[in-house]
């Protein structure tokens, strides 16, 4: 039979299919953080279940580190205990920790792929919906509830009914200033936050074929944001050129003998799709959002659509936008260039390409937050730090940071915020907060005019 | 985990679609490491106003309105994977939520906990909404052996995972399954 990428993957996970309900699925690598999994040690240490493989979990703090002096001793109690506890637990259970201050510590969609954890292939799970990331490399990544790092934790499996299959094909050329982030932004917006609930979403076509692992993260990053629980986007040469070398990843001989077999994921030709979408890369442009789910995208030159509902009319009312105007121009004083969507290498040298030689609007407050130590590392090596700095901007330390604002980095109330991140919900990035969702391109600009631009009109033939 | 079999009860109107996982319980409140306490907190932003007084208007606290059932827009509980906000909605003592479509995690999640949710039609729901709106003291029956969902308005079925069923009704998770399953999965795991 011809198998879909997803297919080939899925089906060599499964370990027994129970009559009329769930599959039991095999899990190759947990990652756990710091807010989803303290309840899940309790539930197992309740029943006196030991955890079934500590070798095959890897633990990170990342959603509620602070980005400044993280050095000193956290002052948040609670969020001083959150920490203690991981420590705690994985000291208790034999589990990789790269805490806080560790040269491996950052979000962990940031630093398993880094790390060469992430491999095509796998199955992978996380306490966290983002974990779709990792299907950038041919891998079934996705997130989980509390309940399921349990079972995860006591069984290495989870029981799941398999996902219907979709795919989304992208081809044509993109356009000057048209980043990754851009792609999804326009297929989200086109396609709806609830079209992909209950599929897993393939990403094919040469867009994507041309697109760096770093773009291909931002993408797979965001299917969760139309509800599929993961995407998918097969392994090529850039996979392996990407994973080669990397500290976890296979070394030798035993890497060769890999990719032999990461060669044979691809879909194959004429497996069949639930559903399938073809998007001509030339119609997309660089994207913004205007309201209160990722999903309510507009091209950067457009105008907010009229639409006669009740849930949309509420949005326009929280972010103080009107139907049938623009954006361009509009103030802002919050730039969060960040979150395991876009806070990779790539991400700090478009931004730094952009602001290089410009200044900083004064109104404008910026945070610049690299997704891992290892990122953080290299934007100094580069020189981008010196770029970011010399135009007023400092950088901050590596975590989730003011995408859910559970640290100290809030939006204050009423403020517009454009950022790289992936969620625009009411109050995610501080209660009141007003999101605008953008590439790092576009966030850049923001930051250095202190308003939004149309990035289109003023970039430079290399970009 | 509580067993589930049959509820009667009134029921609270909730419209908004696309309600997310942030909107049922913000970020700052994730700080806890147990799963008590969240029910305080359930839809906080949208219950109290930017200075810290009660929103009258927010049908959770509306006195016309009580009940364990929840009736919400379409999509619910998308976004963050947060298992919080399915600990903050039965830590409310809601045992049911009816909506026309829910996102993936968050329907798992309400699972696992015991919370029922019921999958109608976008037609069922929007007439059920408008009919709790206009009479707050009408109950709803949701019966889980039968699937059906009853109300003044009439009845509808429901779909659900005849292995989810069985736990609900017997009160049984994943966990115990899974364990049981033990001795295949380190079969497997030999091969692979």
């Amino acid at each position: 039979m011809r198998k879909t990428l997803f297919d080939k993957v899925w089906d060599a996970h499964v370990v027994d299919v129970i009559e009329n309900g769930p599959q039991i699925l095999y899990i190759d690598t947990h990652l756990i953080h710091e807010v989803t999994s303290p309840q899940a040690f309790e539930e197992l240490e309740k029943r006196g279940i030991p955890i079934a493989r500590p070798d095959k979990i890897v633990a990170t703090a990342d959603h509620n580190t602070p980005t400044i002096n993280q050095h000193l001793p956290i002052k948040d109690a609670l969020s001083r205990n959150q920490l203690e506890k991981l420590t705690k637990n994985c000291l208790k259970n034999n589990i990789s920790l790269y805490g806080l201050g560790h040269e491996n510590n950052g979000i962990v969609h940031v630093i398993a792929p880094e790390l060469g954890i992430t491999q095509p292939g796998m199955t992978m799970v996380c306490g966290d919906s983002h974990t779709s990331t990792h299907g950038a490399f041919g891998t079934i990544a996705f997130g989980i509830g509390t309940s399921q790092v349990a079972q995860v934790f006591a069984s290495q499996c989870l029981l799941l009914e398999k996902p219907k299959k979709m795919r989304v094909l992208v081809n044509g050329e993109l356009k000057k200033g048209v980043l990754p982030k851009d792609v999804i932004l326009y297929i989200i917006a086109k396609l709806g936050t609830n079209s992909g609930t209950g599929y897993f979403c393939e990403y094919a076509g040469d867009v994507f074929e041309n697109m760096s692992m770093e773009g291909r993260m931002t993408v797979c990053n965001m299917s969760i944001e139309m509800g599929a629980r993961g995407g998918m986007i097969a392994p090529d040469q850039t996979t392996f050129n990407y994973i080669k070398g990397k500290e976890f990843a296979p070394k030798g001989t035993d890497f060769d003998e890999k990719v032999a077999k990461w060669k044979t994921l691809a879909t194959d030709v004429g497996a069949e799709f639930d559903k399938e979408y073809e998007i001509d890369a030339s119609d997309i442009e660089p994207m913004i959002t205007f309201g209160t789910n990722p999903g309510m995208g507009i091209k950067i030159s457009e105008k907010i659509p009229y639409k006669n509902e009740s849930s949309f009319e509420k949005s326009l009312t929280y972010m103080d936008f009107e139907k049938g105007k623009s954006l361009i121009d509009t103030p802002i004083n919050y730039v969060f260039i960040g979150s395991c969507t876009n806070s990779r290498i790539e991400d700090f040298r478009v931004a730094a390409n952009y602001i290089k030689g410009k200044q900083k609007a004064e109104n404008v407050t910026a945070w610049l937050v690299p997704g891992s130590q290892r990122v953080a590392k290299q934007i100094t090596e580069e020189g981008l730090k010196a770029t970011f700095e010399a135009a007023g901007f400092t950088l901050r330390q590596p975590g989730c940071s003011a995408c859910l604002a559970m640290n100290d980095d809030k939006i204050p109330s009423g403020e517009y915020c454009v950022s790289t991140s992936n969620r625009n919900f009411e109050g995610r990035q501080g209660q009141g907060a007003r999101t605008i969702l953008a590439s790092p391109l576009v966030a850049a600009a923001a930051a250095i005019e202190g308003k939004i631009i149309d990035v289109t009109k003023v970039l430079e033939p290399v970009l | 985990m509580e067993k589930f079999t049959l509820l009667k009860s009134t029921a609270i109107p909730l419209a908004s679609e696309n309600i997310d996982t942030d909107q049922i319980i913000p970020a700052r409140f994730l700080k806890a490491t147990d799963k008590l306490g969240f029910g305080e907190q359930v839809f906080k932003d949208w219950r109290f106003h930017k200075d810290g007084t009660i929103n009258k208007e927010f049908p959770l606290n509306n006195s016309k309105y009580s009940g364990s059932i929840l009736v919400a827009g379409d999509n619910f509980g998308c976004g963050s994977s947060r298992e919080h906000a399915a600990w903050a909605l039965v830590g409310y003592g809601f045992k049911v939520i009816v909506s026309s479509f829910f996102a993936d995690i968050f329907k798992g999640n309400a699972l696992n906990n015991g919370l029922l949710p019921v999958q109608v039609t976008e037609d069922y729901l929007k007439k059920l909404i408008v009919h709790l709106e206009e009479n707050p003291t009408s109950e709803v029956i949701v019966n889980l052996e039968e699937q059906t969902i009853e109300s003044e308005i009439g009845n509808a079925s429901f779909e659900i995972d005849a292995y989810k069923k069985t736990c609900l009704l017997n009160g049984y998770d994943d966990i115990d399954y899974l364990i049981s399953k033990k001795q295949q999965i380190n079969a497997f795991e030999a091969t692979f």
